[in-house]
């Protein structure tokens, strides 16, 4: 029956907004510091930001001179 | 008043609450809280190593979780392993059905998986005994087609279906542990937690939802696309979730304030966001658009701060390595790109 399943879609909907409504959520201000904290911290750390030398890109092999 | 007509009053009260709740927290804006911040200076990728071999568009790839293998799907029928270092194919994997939407390279790097049209999950076992990758399982319950997967481990994979629900799945027996039913439109993409406790999902229904692994539960719900979300990834300290729309926006939402915070938008991009990734510190958002590039932005400035061209056709996916070295792109013509 369309009605009955209906309704018991509708609770679960109503269930999950009630358990979403109800988490415990932190200021902005703290998610933003926390996410700058994040980068600032690992920026040295992330290759693509700081760049990579030839020397240590090991997808950029050093061309190798060699006598013949 | 009919229970229904209760219900309903109840979910929209209920809805507005969250939006107040929300707000309530909404003591400042990321671009507020980052203002003092200088823009990172412009980032100019190369093209490093261009992998050749796929016959028609690539699909999907994921690296593997040592620092140079990634596994990549085309729908010329083919999974192909790749060591990225030396452009070579480790393995190239014939599937049965060549209509391959996702695929997948297992954190331990023993397995690898596929799915599409087919609507199931196919997991391939790399390091077989004889040396032949064969198919391990198929994991077949999904009444839609299976748009992404990624593994928890060697015995769990976490699959996200055209039919709107994700599942949770015991490889050993081929079963699902756990359905997450809720999204109201095609589930497109998700993305594993660092902790592994955790997934995303984004959606045609325009929302991305956080589930609990382990409980079954949606924790968060997060609007404000307005369109699909075709892509999603987390922001690598685990709290905060980026999402790419066919709106022709991506965006950074935080778990913790359960709600958006900036959006990655520029007007003259116009088309949609197929794929993301971040980079290793979260500084970069890496995002690949229907328009064949790939835009840099800055994710706390929320500036553009460089583009990767090079594709003759759309970029359909993108991923940054373990280590943060390198990101790889794979494109509708047919190559696969490595960045740094």
């Amino acid at each position: 029956m369309s009605g009955a399943s209906n309704l018991v879609a509708m609770k679960k909907i109503v269930q999950q907004l009630r358990f979403e409504a109800s988490i415990n959520r932190v200021k902005v201000s703290q998610a933003a510091a926390d996410l700058q904290q994040f980068c600032m911290q690992n920026a040295l750390q992330d290759p693509l930001l700081t760049g990579v030398s030839s020397s240590t890109n090991p997808f950029r092999p050093q061309k190798v001179c060699s006598f013949l | 008043m009919g229970e229904m007509e209760q219900l309903r009053k109840e979910a929209e009260s209920l809805k507005d609450q969250i939006i107040v709740a929300r707000k309530g927290f909404a003591d400042t804006t990321l671009q507020e809280a980052v203002a003092g911040t200088a823009v990172v200076s412009r980032v100019q990728l190369k093209t490093r190593k261009t992998l050749r071999g796929h016959l028609a568009k690539i699909y999907a790839m994921h690296w593997g979780a040592g620092l140079t293998q990634c596994v990549s799907a085309s729908q010329d029928g083919k999974l192909i392993v790749w060591d990225t270092l030396s452009t070579n194919k480790v393995n190239a994997i014939p599937l049965k059905s060549s209509w391959v939407m996702t695929c997948a390279y297992a954190p331990s790097g023993n397995l690898v998986a596929c799915g599409g049209l087919d609507n199931m999950c196919s997991i391939y076992n790399l390091k077989g005994k004889d040396g032949n990758v064969k198919v391990m399982r198929e994991l077949a319950s999904h009444t839609g087609y299976l748009s992404c997967c990624r593994f928890v481990s060697d015995s769990e994979i976490i699959t996200s279906s055209g039919d709107c629900t994700c599942i949770l799945w015991d490889i050993e027996t081929g079963t699902e542990k756990t359905i997450f039913a809720g999204h109201l439109g095609d589930c497109m993409s998700l993305g594993v937690a660092p902790d592994f406790k955790s997934f995303i999902s984004g959606a045609c229904d325009y929302t991305a939802k956080h589930w609990d692994i382990r409980d079954g539960n949606c924790t968060h719900t997060l609007s404000g696309h307005e369109s699909d979300v075709n892509a999603i990834g987390f922001f690598p300290n685990g709290n905060g979730i980026l999402t790419g729309s066919d709106d022709a926006t991506c965006k950074l939402y935080d778990l913790r304030s359960d709600q958006e915070l900036i959006t990655y938008q520029d007007a003259t991009i116009m088309c949609g966001v197929t794929s993301l990734a971040p980079s290793l510190s979260g500084r970069l958002l890496l995002a690949g658009y229907d328009d064949f590039n790939v835009n840099i932005w800055d994710a706390l400035k929320a500036e553009r701060v460089g583009v990767l061209a090079g594709h003759d056709n759309r970029v359909s996916c993108i991923g940054v390595s373990s280590d943060g070295m390198a990101c790889c792109t794979g494109s509708w013509d047919s190559f696969l790109k490595i960045w740094n």
